[in-house]
């Protein structure tokens, strides 16, 4: 039940992706566009989906101990804003300023069919190991820092 | 102003709006898509199997929407370079900054969460200035 209620959300998602035309990534670079032809339909979308989200988190999730279906809530509680943050929006801004292709409209496009797709795909897989790789490293670091001390 | 489309937008929006609420209501999860795909690839005892679904209900969206007009793009005209190095940088951001333009961009700023605010605004002002390189001093 819970798989299907993903698959559920998740169908929603794409299909509101693919409405939005959030998959081209020309449409999604022509908003980033602001000195140029700017098209700003993705400021619309934005708006429409965080009053949807927000709306409905505050009135109906927050009023809840539990979801409907699971044991507990899945909500990021850290509240510190780190250079982890900070240095991981830079890249990630450049990666989408660069391709006009986030996370979400990638899968989207899969059954395109085209193998610039899957080739982006997989060196996102491949940035996201790195960056894990990096995390590890860091943190050891830090952790024989500390001993040495 | 070139090809603005308010009304899919704002469909589209709603729709995105209403999944990433639905999900949250009713498996307690954050559609946050970056997470999603990195967490995917975790051992099985991290229980990654709604992961999957969510996934393949996202690839699978266009067997949807055809049948009422709305289509995928015919290819993705982008060169190699860009795909490569944008989808490198696309990964390695949003794992290293714990989201997306989904788990940031809407479900973080949604719940009012300082940490997603600060990202999105750094990221869209940072995309913003790449396209004006690449666009218009490239």
């Amino acid at each position: 039940m819970k798989l299907f209620s993903a698959f559920i959300a998740g169908l929603l998602f794409g299909i509101g992706l693919i409405i939005a035309n959030m998959v081209d990534p020309h449409k999604v670079l022509s908003f980033l566009d602001i000195t140029g032809k700017w098209d700003a339909s993705l400021a619309l979308v934005m708006a429409a989906g965080l009053t949807i989200f927000s709306s409905g988190y505050f009135l109906l999730v927050k009023a809840r101990k539990k979801p409907l279906l699971g044991e507990r809530f899945f909500i990021p509680e850290r509240q510190i804003i780190d250079n982890k943050l900070l240095v991981g929006a830079i890249f990630f801004g450049l990666g989408w300023g660069l391709s006009g292709i986030c996370p979400g409209p990638a899968l989207a496009n899969v059954l395109t069919g085209d193998i610039k797709i899957f080739v982006f795909i997989a060196f996102m897989l491949m940035g996201m190991y790195c960056a894990r790789l990096l995390i590890k490293l860091t943190q050891n670091k830090v952790a024989v820092a500390q001993i040495v001390e | 102003m070139a090809n603005f489309t308010p009304f899919e937008a704002l469909l589209g929006g709603s729709i995105l709006g209403l999944s990433a609420l639905l999900f949250l209501l009713i498996n307690g999860r954050i559609a946050g898509i970056s997470s999603i795909v990195s967490g995917s690839f975790k051992s099985l005892a991290n229980k990654p199997q709604w992961r999957w679904s969510f996934i393949v209900g996202i690839i699978l969206a266009p067997l949807v929407t055809q049948p009422i007009g709305y289509y995928l793009p015919k290819h993705i005209d982008l060169s190699w370079p860009v795909v490569i190095i944008g989808g490198f940088l696309v990964g390695f951001g949003s794992y290293l900054g714990s989201g997306c333009t989904s788990g940031h961009g809407i479900c973080g700023i949604g719940r009012l969460s300082p940490r997603s605010i600060i990202a999105t605004i750094i990221f869209m002002l940072v995309a913003i200035i790449t396209v004006f390189i690449v666009k218009h001093l490239g």
